[in-house]
């Protein structure tokens, strides 16, 4: 046991480097100078020279990448070159309405998409199962803005049920605030629940066929018993883990829901990054977010390892 | 949509059967006719099969006719689609019909670009991987770190990065697609590498490209090509989420996703601007996804069991 998780902590690491390797080199091997893009047109050479020198970049890449990883190993990002202040602070000061907006998403995707599984491999074949199939692939087709222009030109604009865009008057409360990720969470939330259905019902389908759910209803124990208790928890352990990657999809598919409803995410502000050249954010979100991807797949190894000894072996 | 497939397929053996004494066995004697007409007896099969043939059809139709997308007429502006504008008009009095035609034209040909290059490195990926057991842990751990950024994410930077364009664009969903495919084709190959004609080939000589062109590669047809199906229709879905945020090919060029972008303060007055654009990606992504999956329960029998 102690073995399986230092070989699988080691192969966590090791994929850890080279994100941070690959991170380095996709915003340095960039054309394109961003000091130049700060200082604007009247900017002269040595203007631009001497602020290159303030940023590091005048020295070579190899010695960039080992300054880059001293301050990364301090829990430095470096300083946006735009916003005037720490990336981490940038981070830190977007990370609420992602993570809100992630949480309420994940909370209506596991509603819908866990139900709608387990009725679909019940009734396998029939009309119901043939629907909600039907709907998981419709769900993984619809482009996320543009099923946000259209729920938002409904509830918002139309029927004035919810905002049209942003998060609320600066010092809104948490009420206020949640009102406003109704609709990006509903977006989010129902295109995602297509996986979590495909997830569940092959899932579900592989356990209903099981000797012991026969068993199960050999000695007479009802079709709901059979289905909830004997075969949903064995079909569980797979089910929680597209529900956890899901987690890290939806931090990608939080970027273009933001941008729709104009909440200020860290979706937000890496597409404001990415049309500025303002390196160190793209490299601090694009490291954040594989840290945390990274961390969640290894916390769903683990708990295979905890609920499921079979996987030990 | 099996375009890509003829491009995948190997070349027919040269001097037939005999000087290669190892002929793969699971390989199937049918002609690509019979192959199609199983295909097609799913009704549904056959219906995404004719709604991808029509598409590609406007498309193409609509690079021929000569029609320019961008030519304005002010005075029919944001008009309700009537039988002289089927679909309506935008903001600028452009049909909306003939723009999504056209549109169509970039959007296809960025994700069946994608499709094909993500599919050809990833196989060659995933071959190598798979086959070379001293390669499979340093390539599978890049795959691993690359499949670490969200797609969308990883797509945005790439494009930011590298500027926006068409041939960008496509560039940065291959960097996206290929450890995907690399993972599925890699795992395939682990399989196939055990069986007994490649020991038998492996046995009496034939050289090792030779094992993996004609013996292992063909055996891993039916992944690829239901992975070239879905990256097909992912691309198409990312091409207009990056379009939509700015990031992608530059606004002028009218795909599905800039026309979205481009009209969506008009959505309050004219819901179908936004709503129509939409609708193509969707069908098309749709029609692609149903088309994989039937590829795919043709070819694995085992999965439509479970399916």
């Amino acid at each position: 046991m102690a073995r399986f998780l230092l070989t699988r902590l080691g192969g966590v690491l090791v994929v850890m480097a080279i994100v941070a390797v690959l991170v380095f080199v996709l915003t340095r091997a960039a054309p394109g100078d961003p000091i130049a893009v700060l200082l604007g047109d009247q900017a002269t050479a040595e203007d631009i020279a001497r602020v290159q020198k303030v940023y590091g970049l005048d020295r070579p890449l190899p010695v960039q990448f080992g300054l880059w990883l001293r301050e990364l190993a301090h829990g430095n990002l470096g300083e946006s070159i735009f916003l005037q202040r720490p990336v981490t602070q940038a981070l830190w000061e977007r990370a609420e309405p992602t993570a809100l907006l992630s949480l309420m998403a994940i909370a209506i995707a596991a509603l819908i998409g866990v139900p709608c599984g387990i009725v679909s491999a019940v009734f396998r074949g029939k009309a119901i199962d043939q629907v909600f199939t039907g709907f998981a692939m419709l769900g993984a087709s619809v482009p996320s803005f543009w099923f946000g222009l259209v729920l938002m030109q409904i509830f918002a604009v139309s029927l004035g049920w919810f905002p049209v865009s942003g998060y609320g008057e600066p010092g809104a409360s948490l009420a206020a605030r949640i009102h406003c990720l109704v609709l990006p969470a509903t977006v989010l939330g129902v295109l995602n629940s297509a996986l979590i259905i495909r997830f569940t019902r092959a899932s579900m389908l592989d356990v209903l066929g099981e000797d012991y759910v026969r068993t199960a209803r050999a000695k007479g124990l009802s079709e709901n018993m059979v289905v909830l208790k004997h075969a949903l928890r064995n079909a569980l352990v797979p089910i929680v883990t597209v529900i956890g990657l899901t987690v890290a999809l939806m931090i990608g598919g939080a970027v273009v829901t933001e941008t729709v409803f104009g909440l200020p995410g860290v979706g937000n502000l890496v597409v404001s990054a990415v049309i500025r050249r303002d390196y160190p954010v793209i490299q601090g979100a694009l490291l954040v977010v594989a840290v945390i991807y990274v961390v969640i797949n290894f916390a769903i190894d683990l708990l295979y390892t905890v609920v499921d000894p079979r996987v030990r072996t | 949509m099996t375009a890509p497939a003829s491009d995948l397929r190997p070349p027919p053996p040269q001097g037939g059967a005999a000087s290669d004494p190892a002929e793969p066995v699971p390989r199937r004697p049918l002609a690509v006719p019979l192959v199609l007409r199983k295909l097609f007896r799913r009704r549904i099969v056959l219906g995404a099969a004719i709604v991808l043939a029509l598409v590609v059809t406007l498309a193409v139709l609509a690079g021929l006719s000569g029609f320019d997308p961008n030519e304005t007429a002010v005075s029919q502006r944001l008009s309700q689609p009537s039988s002289a504008h089927l679909l309506g008009t935008d903001e600028l009095g452009r049909d909306l019909f003939a723009r999504i035609a056209f549109g169509g034209r970039y959007s296809l040909t960025i994700a069946l670009l994608t499709a094909v290059g993500s599919v050809l490195a990833g196989t060659l990926l995933g071959l190598v991987a798979g086959f070379f057991r001293r390669l499979d842990a340093p390539v599978m751990r890049v795959v691993d770190a690359m499949m670490s950024f969200p797609d969308i994410l990883l797509a945005i930077a790439l494009v930011g990065i590298l500027g926006p364009s068409m041939l960008n664009v496509v560039l940065a969903l291959v960097l996206v697609y290929t450890p995907r495919v690399a993972r599925v084709v890699r795992a395939s190959t682990l399989v196939v590498r055990e069986l007994l004609f490649v020991e038998a080939a492996r046995a009496v000589g034939v050289s090792t490209a030779r094992i993996l062109w004609r013996h292992v590669l063909p055996n891993l047809m039916s992944p690829i090509l239901v992975q070239a199906s879905f990256i097909f229709a992912y691309a198409i879905l990312a091409e207009a989420a990056l379009s939509f945020l700015g990031v992608g090919v530059p606004p002028e060029i009218p795909t599905w996703g800039t026309m979205v972008a481009g009209s969506q303060q008009y959505a309050h007055q004219a819901l179908w601007i936004v709503l129509f654009p939409g609708l193509a990606i969707i069908v098309t992504a749709l029609s692609l996804q149903l088309l994989g999956d039937g590829i795919r329960d043709l070819l694995d029998p085992r999965l439509r069991k479970s399916m």
